[in-house]
């Protein structure tokens, strides 16, 4: 049985419905799965629940799904970069659940590690604490944060061989790991697909057990969002 | 009279020690590493994955797979290392990052901090600022003392919904720092910009501090 399909929409085929929960991987527009969340917007699936550190831009990775309104929910960490976010959120069309960086990434990672809830320091004291149970730990306080088991979760990596081993660049890594570990079904977008052998054991940063569909999403132009440079000159 | 945002940056960079692991916030905050004293050895973490951040890439040498938590191009060092989300944050709340520096738009003179939503009004997110100030061991804040409309931000108490609850041990504003030595002490007014005198500091802040 092949992990690897010919395209997003081959690749996506059978698993999205309205109404679902989906993880994807990214921060900002860093090892965003482009060319999966263009394909969920052309499947016109909606009322979706989506976790993902960002919402990308107006227009741009989750920004397209937020312009087409298939977007019913999103649990983020950071929207400041996304005008429409911001609009459907202040008029109520969207709902948001904001939760911590690290709360979201470590709800991901136990989701998937078949820890349902965890205690953490962070967002004690806040907004982000209400409802929530909590315990005194050595005489601090902390609260009570659910795993989260996706439906489906959609990553972008740098290479995977056939068996859906991985291994991700530089800071493009951010939530494509955990976001993987915590869907039920994975698919990932790599930019080269590779020979079983050749990533090398050792050096694979997420194991093929979590990617169960593949694709070779090249090529990709891998947008910037604040081009920062120094002259050659300066030290 | 009052510091500008690049000699707030170097007053923050004074708090560095040799060995320091740092997380830098967005703006002001991230200047900080222009100013860390020669000879002196601090990694910089990015929460989004990396320790080692090194300057800005060369013209022509940006790498879109290679940003901070700012989402700004930057370059990597010998020394440098990549993982993911969830590494990033068990180091910043297992406590291993020695040192943050933050923006606020509120502080209070129980070391409360707001940065992260204006209900109504703005809506951003926490980021991962509320992991950082629950984590970190020394909390640094650097932030105009007053706001644009000269309202004071260093507060009795802060209005708007909180980052973190009694976490802040020093504050540097454009004309004073203020620092305690535990989160029980009140804040001490420890120094003043250049001609900026203790009764002037007064006039611009609600809060209750010591000098």
């Amino acid at each position: 049985m092949t992990k690897v399909f010919p395209d997003a929409a081959a690749a996506l085929k059978g698993l999205l419905r309205d109404d679902m929960l989906i993880a994807a991987g990214g921060f900002g527009l860093c090892g965003v799965p482009e060319r999966l969340i263009d394909a969920v917007e052309v499947s016109g699936a909606s009322g979706l629940t989506i976790a993902s550190n960002n919402a990308g831009l107006d227009g741009q990775g989750l920004g397209k799904l937020l312009c087409s309104r298939q977007i019913r929910k999103m649990i983020a960490s950071y929207v400041g970069d996304n005008k429409e976010f911001e609009r459907q959120y202040l008029v109520g069309e969207l709902e948001v659940e904001f939760s911590p960086q690290g709360t979201l990434a470590e709800r991901m990672r136990s989701g998937g590690a078949g820890i349902p809830g965890f205690y953490t320091k962070t967002g004690v004291g806040t907004l982000v604490a209400e409802g929530k149970p909590t315990m005194l730990f050595d005489g601090e306080e902390y609260i009570l944060e659910r795993g989260i088991v996706a439906d489906l979760a959609l990553v972008k990596g740098w290479k995977a061989d056939t068996a859906g081993n991985m291994v991700f660049r530089k800071t493009a890594r951010n939530f494509n790991v955990p976001a993987a570990q915590c869907g039920r079904i994975c698919v990932a977008e790599v930019e080269e697909i590779v020979a079983p052998g050749t990533l090398g054991a050792d050096a694979v940063h997420l194991p093929g057990i979590y990617v169960h569909r593949l694709i070779c999403g090249a090529p990709y132009d891998k947008p910037i969002e604040f081009r920062t440079t120094r002259k050659q000159d300066a030290t | 009279m009052a510091w500008t945002r690049d000699q707030m940056a170097a007053r923050a960079a004074r708090e560095l020690r040799e060995g320091d692991f740092v997380n830098l916030g967005i703006g002001i905050p991230t200047l900080v590493a222009n100013h860390v004293p020669e000879g002196m050895t601090v990694t910089l973490q990015s929460e989004n994955g990396m320790l080692g951040i090194g300057p800005f890439p060369f013209e022509g040498e940006e790498d879109a797979d290679l940003i901070n938590a700012g989402k700004q191009t930057i370059s990597e060092l010998p020394q440098s290392t990549y993982f993911d989300s969830a590494q990033s944050f068990a180091m910043i709340r297992g406590g291993k990052i020695d040192l943050t520096v933050l923006g606020a738009m509120e502080i209070s003179q129980g070391g409360d901090i707001a940065n992260w939503m204006i209900p109504g009004k703005m809506i951003k997110g926490m980021g991962g600022a509320m992991d950082l100030v629950a984590g970190v061991k020394r909390i640094v804040v650097v932030m105009e003392h007053c706001a644009r409309d000269g309202s004071p931000k260093f507060l009795p108490a802060c209005t708007l919904p909180l980052t973190g609850r009694n976490v802040v041990n020093i504050i540097i504003t454009d004309l004073a720092v203020f620092d305690r030595p535990d989160h029980q002490s009140p804040f001490r007014l420890i120094e003043a910009a250049p001609g900026v005198t203790t009764d002037d500091v007064a006039a611009r802040t609600t809060a209750s501090f010591v000098y």
